[in-house]
């Protein structure tokens, strides 16, 4: 099998899709509001668009037309018309981008109706993902964090890049394949908590549980919605402990809904709080990034507040 | 001047250009057939000019003047009158349905008629036209079931769209219609990227966008502009200027340009500003723009001018900020009128006639809205089953809306 990086297992399903069907359309670049607009307009003809955001931070110009008519254009007109559109955006940070190249929205998308929101981790769940996230009949938002683009990142920072190559999830068949969209991984099984999380975070606690020697068992959501509440479910109710990461900022992310499904679905076998490690509630900064970033050190703390709570 | 580094900056507050009460007349108002018509392929530079007069082919008396003047034949002539008149009766019949309390909102198109019917009998019937809310006209022009559109003003339990939707934000793929969103412009650049798609396949079929002139200040008009100008996409730009962005008068969004039209110049756009009154003119600059597209020659904008005679929506009390005669002075009289006088002129005619189709299209009206109204409606409770508001949120049903859905059932 080779290995690939995910900006290689990336364009290897944008080759496949394009391949398959003659009615996928593959465009974009920085005039937001015009892109997702067209691609509304190419999807209602019958095309199946695929394009790119030139950074999760330049999505708002096209937001309107994301949530206003992509993600409504079937119940509005009852089936009539259709949107099967995938807008794929760079999110995240770790890379010195600052504010305006570092942010995590899939919030802003997981609260629309009428949308699914993917995070990808892993190269080889991006080809299967992405090829899915095409095929898929509904507008799909595909969250790629830039930081595992080319190794799996796992917070620290001041330490060389692991290459892909050197990383089991680097190995990508040719061909094509899909994972279902809705179908959360176990990305590390244990026995003393459950770690919900996604996108680079899912390496970072990794980290996290290899140092502090906690048996963490980490869930890579790999979608948001639809969510796959039953992993989630079953994982909890065995380890009794929940500690749920994500990059974006805390207030109203996605780990709120994560925390309230836990709690709705798991109470009584809980043995402490749900806690969420997240971004502060701030502009995601440049020079202090390493502060804001919820890197191994307070991943591994939060772990062990839960463990001991 | 006291200050040595110069005077204090202004702000230009804008002013309505035509009084606050505006009743002045129109600018740019070209005599009938003195517009010349230009070849499809013309270079933009040349007709330039247009976009500052005006494509009128119906003169005072009612005659066809002018290269302008299409060639329709009196039955033609005959079935546009019957369109505009079965829309005029149509939201006549669905105002009354308001203040009868049977609906919750209306938008009426009174007074702007001539410019959807005609242009939607100058395209293909398989073309895709990108409406706002006050092209009810290309539905009743193309055909589409009058009790249909009804059932959906009434959210009755035969609403196609199962009471999703206000009134009148209508969906037909089948009749050409796009879904109307209710947000404004949004529709404008996805009929470039409707056009796109139709020239990416190989397709013959064209789009054809519509706006307001109010919301031509929305970003998405300037988007859809940079993409059909880069693209050369296939697709009829109309710009429906009705005098009145709600109770904002036209000039507000036109800012320091002199005409809508203008804004096609800075795209090298042909732009061509036309009588939306005159059923002639509209079905001629229609057909030119829909050979545009179709020869490959790119997108063509349309500023109609025309004037909404009736209030914005049923929400709306237009008479406190525009006066009572405005339709009366307006220069370019009313669309069913002028046809009618044309056609009495071509011997095509006559008032006998007039009262006949009148009491036709009526009873036809009537008949239908009795048959709607049987439906029920949103205000008697008869709509579609609560449940089906968890159908088409995705193509099929996901595990959260299926609990949520139980849940609501009890």
């Amino acid at each position: 099998m080779p290995a690939m990086t995910m900006i290689e297992a990336i364009r290897d399903a944008h080759a496949i899709a394009m391949e398959r069907d003659d009615t996928v359309v593959v465009f974009g670049e920085d005039v937001e509001a015009g892109i997702v607009g067209v691609a509304v307009g190419m999807a209602a003809y019958g095309l199946r668009p695929c394009v790119e955001i030139q950074f999760a931070d330049y999505v708002y110009p096209a937001y309107d037309q994301i949530v206003s008519e992509a993600a409504r254009l079937r119940h509005r007109s009852a089936g009539d018309f259709t949107a099967p559109l995938t807008i794929r955006m760079p999110t995240g940070g770790g890379i010195f981008g600052g504010q305006t190249h570092s942010q995590s929205p899939e919030a802003l998308f997981t609260h629309v109706a009428g949308l699914k929101t993917v995070v990808v981790s892993n190269p080889y769940d991006a080809k299967g993902l992405l090829l899915a996230a095409i095929e898929d009949d509904d507008p799909v938002i595909f969250l790629e964090p830039k930081r595992v683009y080319n190794g799996p990142f796992d917070g620290h920072h001041d330490r060389p890049i692991v290459p892909w190559s050197q990383h089991p999830l680097g190995e990508v068949p040719a061909g094509h394949y899909t994972i279902p969209l809705g179908q959360a991984r176990v990305h590390r099984s244990g026995d003393d908590l459950t770690v919900l999380t996604y996108g680079t975070l899912v390496h970072v606690a990794q980290a996290a549980a290899d140092e502090s020697g906690i048996d963490a068992e980490i869930i890579d959501l790999r979608t948001l919605v639809p969510l796959d509440v039953d992993t989630i479910v079953a994982s909890v109710r065995r380890t009794g402990r929940c500690l749920v990461v994500h990059e974006a900022t805390l207030t109203s992310g996605f780990g709120a809904e994560l925390s309230a499904t836990v709690q709705e679905r798991a109470f009584h076998h809980l043995e402490a709080p749900v806690t969420r490690v997240c971004g502060w509630d701030t502009p995601y900064p440049h020079a202090h990034e390493w502060s804001y970033f919820p890197g191994p050190d307070r991943v591994a703390r939060a772990m062990r507040e839960v463990m001991s709570a | 001047m006291d200050n040595p580094v110069g005077p204090a900056l202004q702000l230009r507050i804008p002013e309505p250009a035509r009084g606050h009460r505006p009743a002045d007349p129109v600018p740019y108002i070209s005599a009938a057939g003195e517009m010349r018509k230009p070849d499809l392929d013309e270079k933009v530079e040349r007709i330039a000019l247009m976009r500052k007069q005006l494509v009128r082919v119906l003169d005072d008396e009612g005659h066809a003047v002018g290269p302008w003047a299409p060639a329709l034949d009196a039955d033609q002539l005959r079935q546009g009158l019957r369109d505009m008149m079965t829309v005029r009766s149509f939201d006549a019949r669905l105002l009354r349905a308001h203040r009868q309390g049977k609906i919750s909102f209306y938008m009426q198109c009174l007074g702007e008629e001539a410019i959807a019917c005609a242009q939607r009998r100058a395209l293909r019937a398989d073309d895709m036209h990108f409406p706002t809310y006050r092209q009810q006209g290309l539905l009743i022009a193309g055909g589409h079931p009058i009790v249909t559109m009804m059932n959906q003003v009434l959210s009755n339990e035969h609403d196609p769209l199962k009471g999703r939707q206000l009134p009148v934000m209508y969906s037909s793929k089948e009749h050409g219609f796009f879904s109307i969103s209710g947000n404004l412009a949004t529709q404008y650049v996805q009929a470039v990227g409707w056009a796109m798609a139709s020239a990416l396949r190989g397709d013959t079929r064209i789009a054809s966008a519509w706006i307001g002139e109010g919301a031509s200040a929305e970003s998405d008009f300037h988007a859809a502009l940079v993409f059909a100008s880069t693209y050369q996409a296939p697709v009829i730009l109309n710009i429906v200027n009705n005098q009145w962005a709600i109770s904002t008068p036209e000039d507000f969004a036109r800012g320091a340009s002199a005409t809508f039209a203008d804004r096609g110049y800075g795209f090298s756009i042909p732009a061509l500003r036309v009588d939306g009154n005159d059923y002639l003119a509209v079905y001629a600059a229609s057909q030119w723009a829909a050979e545009r597209a179709r020869s490959n020659l790119g997108p063509t904008l349309l500023e109609w001018v025309t004037l909404r005679v009736g209030a914005h929506s049923t929400s709306d009390d237009p008479s406190v900020y525009r006066p009572d005669d405005e339709a009366d002075r307006f220069p370019l009289g009313d669309p069913i009128e002028r046809l009618r006088r044309h056609l009495t002129v071509i011997g095509a005619w006559d008032d006998e006639r007039q009262a006949a189709l009148q009491t036709e299209v009526d009873a036809l009206i009537a008949d239908a809205f009795a048959e709607a109204d049987s439906h029920g409606s949103v205000k008697s409770g008869h709509t579609s089953s609560p449940a089906t508001m968890f159908d088409d949120v995705y193509a099929t049903l996901p595990r959260h809306l299926v609990e949520q859905r139980d849940r609501m059932e009890g």
